[in-house]
């Protein structure tokens, strides 16, 4: 595990302090709100619907578990006893008192945490691959650059102040677990025809009111130039990007407004002047990184337990089919514990969940584990013997649902239970959803599918990404609910298509439910995936199924 | 003809904690929607907009929309009702807590 450096912790304690102190401010009335709003947000801290809400950064995903310990104290003695994960590897608190914060980032520094550039136009949190240095199928960890990258951006003075806010996504892996052609800028590592691993640069990606699948600037960038390179983009944005109109500030639309010819060649001409300035000083620094990364010992030991309780016990046999994945070591598997128990709130995990899963990270995982952008707790490391254990002691936490990839481990933001710009409720709907197909005794049958809903445009729930997506509208004043297909958030990438007009909170169910139908009627197989047959298909006969008495009207 | 005025409440964040408050007739911060005062005129509405502002302990005050009901104001949208509630995922925030102010 990385551990932050002195000059990162002075950093961390330097900025509580300041925060502590505008909080007196505010409080006294000597700072008006106007005053305070960009301190507070500049710290991670938002005004929600109901409450106050601190945002916490979980860099790159990875997490140990003293400090998984120590959000569960937060929860327990600042919260309601819980805290959320979202799609950007953070976690929120819903509940925090003004008064309490400055206490809450104090004991969140003495673990090495942190919620600076969570919020505002800065480089956000830099989000990674949550199998990193894990994968079967990885080529490098991409964590260490993920951890040069956040050093670099940290307070760095030319960068506080972007036209929009700005992330960065990174895999290490040809398979984008990632999601980092919907961010402003996707690094996503390959190999030269020399074998050499360096990195796809994806420019322009991004969700929101105008979601753009991200556009390829360099198709091989070595990895020793990745940081000059990764800055010459963010010179080039802040030199170009709209202060004007903030819906038109994000680096897609400069890209769309400048050309992908015309940008392209701006950055590899401030990439030749900044280059040589960087002087291998960030190289070294990243071998130093690199070291702290390493792998840990991992074990020898006899497997043969765990094909004796695959055979015997179906629930074990479930879970290990569904939540488990290749580990480079083939005696190793990735445990992703899900957060997804039907009927529960996605993302949410109870501060006694929390510290089990600090606990099992510690007796099964070589103390390692990782926040997935899809609202899961991975384990990286287990040894294929502690498997049968590992789940034993997740049964009955909650934690040891075996859903992992199916239509219940559905990706929802706060919407309008919590967040103050929603427009309609996201995770009532993703409840519902989970419930009904829980107990339809179907999703294992409906095989691979993800379905992303988000409570307004911003789009924080990935909606345009999903199979399924669903995106929450105030329709007159009524929560109306917008279904896209098609959608694909992994390295073959693709906006979903609208399916047609909207349906009503308490139709929406019914209509996830038709398209399911129509999906188990007209697959070729069931190894033919919800995905694979909406691309053979088209939009028409899922068409059909959600609006059945528009072609009835037709046919009359 | 200009659009009727619609009756409005006024509303805002408590500065302290976060919670949902109304201004009341007696220029107080209440937690209770019915307890609010109800707006029914524009320029009334506009000058109590200006003096929930300048209060100390609330943030971000507007005018919601809001009708007259057995017990007071009750709020219109849906979003206004939920504020009055807090989130439907758990029994947390006012539909819990009301019992206590
Ligand atoms: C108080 C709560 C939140 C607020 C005010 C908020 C606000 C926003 C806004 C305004 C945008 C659009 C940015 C733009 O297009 O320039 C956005 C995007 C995004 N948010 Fe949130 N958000 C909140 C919570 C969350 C949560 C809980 C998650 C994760 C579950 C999240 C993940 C994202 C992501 C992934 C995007 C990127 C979409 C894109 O590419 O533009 N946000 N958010
Ligand atoms: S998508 Fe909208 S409703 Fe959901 S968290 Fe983002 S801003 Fe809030």
């Amino acid at each position: 595990m990385y551990n932050y450096t002195d000059f990162d912790a002075d950093f961390v304690r330097t900025r509580t302090a300041q925060f502590a102190a505008q909080v007196a401010r505010r409080i006294d009335g000597s700072l008006t709100e106007d005053e305070f709003r960009p301190l507070r947000l500049m710290n991670g801290v938002y005004l929600q619907l109901h409450a106050y809400m601190l945002r916490v950064a979980i860099p790159y995903g990875s997490i140990n578990p003293q400090q998984m310990r120590t959000l569960a104290q937060i929860a327990d003695t600042y919260d309601k006893g819980y805290g959320h994960f979202t799609t950007r590897q953070n976690i929120q608190f819903n509940w925090p008192k003004l008064v309490d914060i400055p206490a809450i980032l104090s004991d969140l520094a003495d673990v090495g945490m942190h919620a600076i550039q969570t919020s505002g136009n800065t480089i956000r949190n830099v989000t990674a691959d949550h199998f990193a240095g894990a994968a079967a199928d990885e080529i490098e960890d991409p964590r260490p650059i993920a951890e040069l990258l956040r050093q670099w951006s940290t307070d760095h003075p030319e960068f506080q102040f972007l036209p929009r806010k700005f992330k960065i996504a990174i895999t290490g892996s040809s398979t984008d677990r990632a999601v980092t052609r919907a961010h402003d800028i996707g690094l996503r590592m390959v190999r030269n025809d020399a074998g050499e691993p360096g990195f796809e640069v994806i420019v322009g990606g991004g969700l929101g009111r105008t979601p753009l699948v991200g556009t390829t600037v360099r198709d091989f960038l070595p990895k020793a130039d990745l940081l000059p390179y990764v800055e010459a983009v963010l010179s080039v944005y802040n030199m170009l990007g709209r202060r004007d109109n903030k819906y038109k500030a994000r680096i897609k639309i400069t890209l769309h407004e400048t050309g992908k010819e015309e940008l392209s060649r701006l950055i590899e001409e401030r990439f030749d002047e900044l280059r040589p300035l960087f002087g291998g000083n960030d190289q070294a620094l990243l071998d130093q990184i690199t070291a702290a990364f390493s792998t840990p010992e991992l074990r020898q030991a006899d497997t043969s337990a765990y094909a004796a309780f695959y055979k015997a016990d179906p629930l074990f046999r479930s879970w290990a089919d569904t939540n488990l994945a290749a580990h480079k070591h083939p005696d190793y598997r990735i445990v992703t514990i899900s957060l997804k128990a039907h009927g529960a709130t996605p993302g949410d995990a109870t501060s006694a969940q929390m510290r089990l899963i600090a606990d099992l990270a510690e007796r099964f995982g070589h103390s390692e584990i990782r926040i997935s952008h899809e609202q899961n707790v991975i384990l990286p490391h287990v040894h294929l013997s502690d498997l049968p254990a590992l789940h034993a002691a997740l049964r009955g936490s909650g934690l040891e649902t075996a859903n992992v990839g199916l239509i219940s481990d559905i990706i929802a933001c706060p919407g309008m239970d919590y967040c103050a710009l929603a427009t309609a409720r996201s995770i009532p709907v993703a409840q519902q959803i989970a419930t009904r197909f829980d107990a339809l005794k179907l999703e294992h049958d409906i095989g691979p599918l993800k379905i992303k809903i988000s409570g307004c445009i911003n789009a924080c729930g990935h909606h345009h990404v999903g199979h399924i997506g669903i995106l929450g509208l105030d329709r007159a004043g009524v929560e109306n609910y917008q279904i896209t297909l098609g959608g694909d958030g992994s390295e073959t990438a693709v906006i979903g298509e609208r399916a047609g007009p909207g349906f009503a909170y308490d139709e929406i169910v019914p209509a996830i439910e038709r398209i399911i139908a129509a999906y188990l009627e007209q697959r070729q197989s069931p190894a033919e995936t919800f995905l694979q047959a909406y691309r053979r298909l088209g939009l028409a006969p899922f068409k059909a199924a959600l609006y059945p008495d528009e072609g009835k009207r037709d046919a009359a | 003809m200009s659009r009727a005025f619609t009756p409005k409440v006024i509303t805002a964040n408590d500065l302290l904690i976060g919670d949902v408050i109304y201004l009341t007739a007696d220029d107080q911060w209440s937690r209770d929607h019915a307890a609010a005062e109800l707006i029914e005129d524009e320029a009334h509405a506009q000058l109590r907009l200006l003096d929930a502002q300048r209060t100390k302990n609330a943030v971000g005050a507007y005018l919601a929309d809001a009708k007259r009901g057995a017990h007071g104001p009750e709020p219109v949208h849906f979003r206004e009702a939920f504020r009055t509630r807090g989130p439907s995922n758990y029994a947390h925030g006012k539909q819990v807590e009301r019992a206590h102010v």
